[in-house]
């Protein structure tokens, strides 16, 4: 059995009584994992547009800066919008959290090896860009103190989660992109116009 | 991108990015992000200044394809300006506005168009209206600076009251020719 967190527990622990936590979920396992901690109209999962998970956290970040916003993505997700965390770094918003879910593996397409597994540290890469705060969480102690970031703490902040290498059992949010975005929107801004 | 640019004559009397601006503030945009262009260079000094719009600088233009997801989401609306280079670099991201209907609105200063003097500009200058066609995004061709209030007004309410991804792409002849014997 490989190292690190389960990833369902640590995706469970986040969003449990998550109040009005806006939350943006990258396609594959990390979308899975959100679902399977209960679906919820403020919840946007992904099913495609790989490396856009955090710069869409930046976009709702910017326009509700009194609401607090994670994006829960993986590792390889992450690395394909590498670059978004400079443009976030540049931005710095105060309410906006990052937590990557790294396997070291793209799980969607046969586990192959990600560039976390040769070397590449996210959470050194984000401490760069200007985070207020980036850390590894290794073990379940270090569960509670990103809960308590992700929630309270003074953005831009940068989790990356090493998680066991497993397939837990599929739990699929829904897949029709226009119903995710309705429901999200009237869910946070309520019934006023849906194309306003 | 950066770099002096000879203006063509009959862009010199429209200060067409003020035009682009006040529809941009008229169509209440809030988040502008950009890669920049030489040809963007006033409308990005223009929201820089204006202290209720965020704008935002990007690393690759397909980051600006999500940012204009997430406000839509928290209820803002958003802008996306680059040169048609980048339009290369969005392909896959468009997959927000063609699932979701995610408003979006592009502006795309031209490159590769006549007079280039840069050839390498030239092959995904020829392919960026071909190229937003394939990824679903309806396209208005500036090409007269005295048109821009119309033409990116109808591009604006077309994405934000349709939810439609639009771009205006903007004539090289309305920017100038990048030269390369001047010093930036």
């Amino acid at each position: 059995m490989s190292r690190g967190l389960h990833r369902r527990e640590v995706v469970k622990a986040l969003l449990k009584d998550r109040s009005g936590l806006l939350v943006v979920a990258g396609l594959g396992s990390s979308a899975w994992d959100c679902a399977a901690a209960g679906d919820h109209p403020l919840t946007f999962p992904l099913w495609g547009a790989m490396g856009s998970a955090c710069m869409i956290g930046l976009g709702l970040a910017l326009a509700q800066p009194k609401r607090r916003v994670l994006v829960i993505t993986g590792d390889g997700e992450m690395l394909m919008g590498l670059g978004s965390l400079a443009t976030i770094g540049a931005q710095r918003p105060g309410n906006l959290a990052i937590v990557v879910l790294d396997n070291e593996r793209y799980g969607e397409t046969g586990m192959q090896e990600t560039h976390t597994a040769h070397g590449t540290e996210l959470g050194a890469v984000a401490r760069a860009c200007g985070f207020s705060e980036a850390r590894i969480v290794r073990a379940v102690a270090g569960i509670r103190a990103m809960r308590s970031g992700v929630y309270r703490g003074r953005g831009p902040l940068f989790y990356q989660v090493k998680v066991k290498q497993e397939f837990p059992p599929l739990v699929l949010p829904p897949r029709d992109g226009g119903y995710l975005k309705n429901r999200f929107r009237e869910a946070l801004l309520g019934k006023r116009d849906l194309a306003d | 991108m950066s770099g002096k640019t000879s203006r063509a004559r009959s862009a010199a009397s429209v200060d067409w990015p003020a035009a682009i601006y006040r529809v941009l503030k008229s169509q209440r945009v809030r988040q502008v992000s950009y890669v920049p262009d030489a040809g963007h260079k006033r409308l990005i000094e223009l929201c820089h200044a204006d202290k209720r719009m965020a704008a935002v600088p990007l690393t690759s233009e397909e980051e600006g394809i999500g940012l204009a997801a997430g406000a839509w989401l928290g209820g803002e609306r958003a802008a996306l300006l680059m040169q048609s280079s980048g339009v290369g670099n969005c392909v896959n991201a468009f997959t927000l506005a063609a699932n979701c209907k995610f408003p979006l609105l592009m502006l795309i200063t031209m490159r590769g168009e006549e007079g280039e003097l840069n050839p390498w500009q030239i092959p995904m200058g020829r392919a960026t209206p071909e190229t937003l066609r394939l990824g679903g995004v309806r396209v208005f061709r500036l090409d007269h600076a005295a048109d821009a209030p119309a033409k990116v007004s109808a591009a604006a309410r077309l994405a934000f009251e349709d939810c439609a991804a639009v771009a205006v792409t903007i004539s090289q002849s309305l920017i100038g020719i990048k030269s390369f014997e001047e010093k930036p």
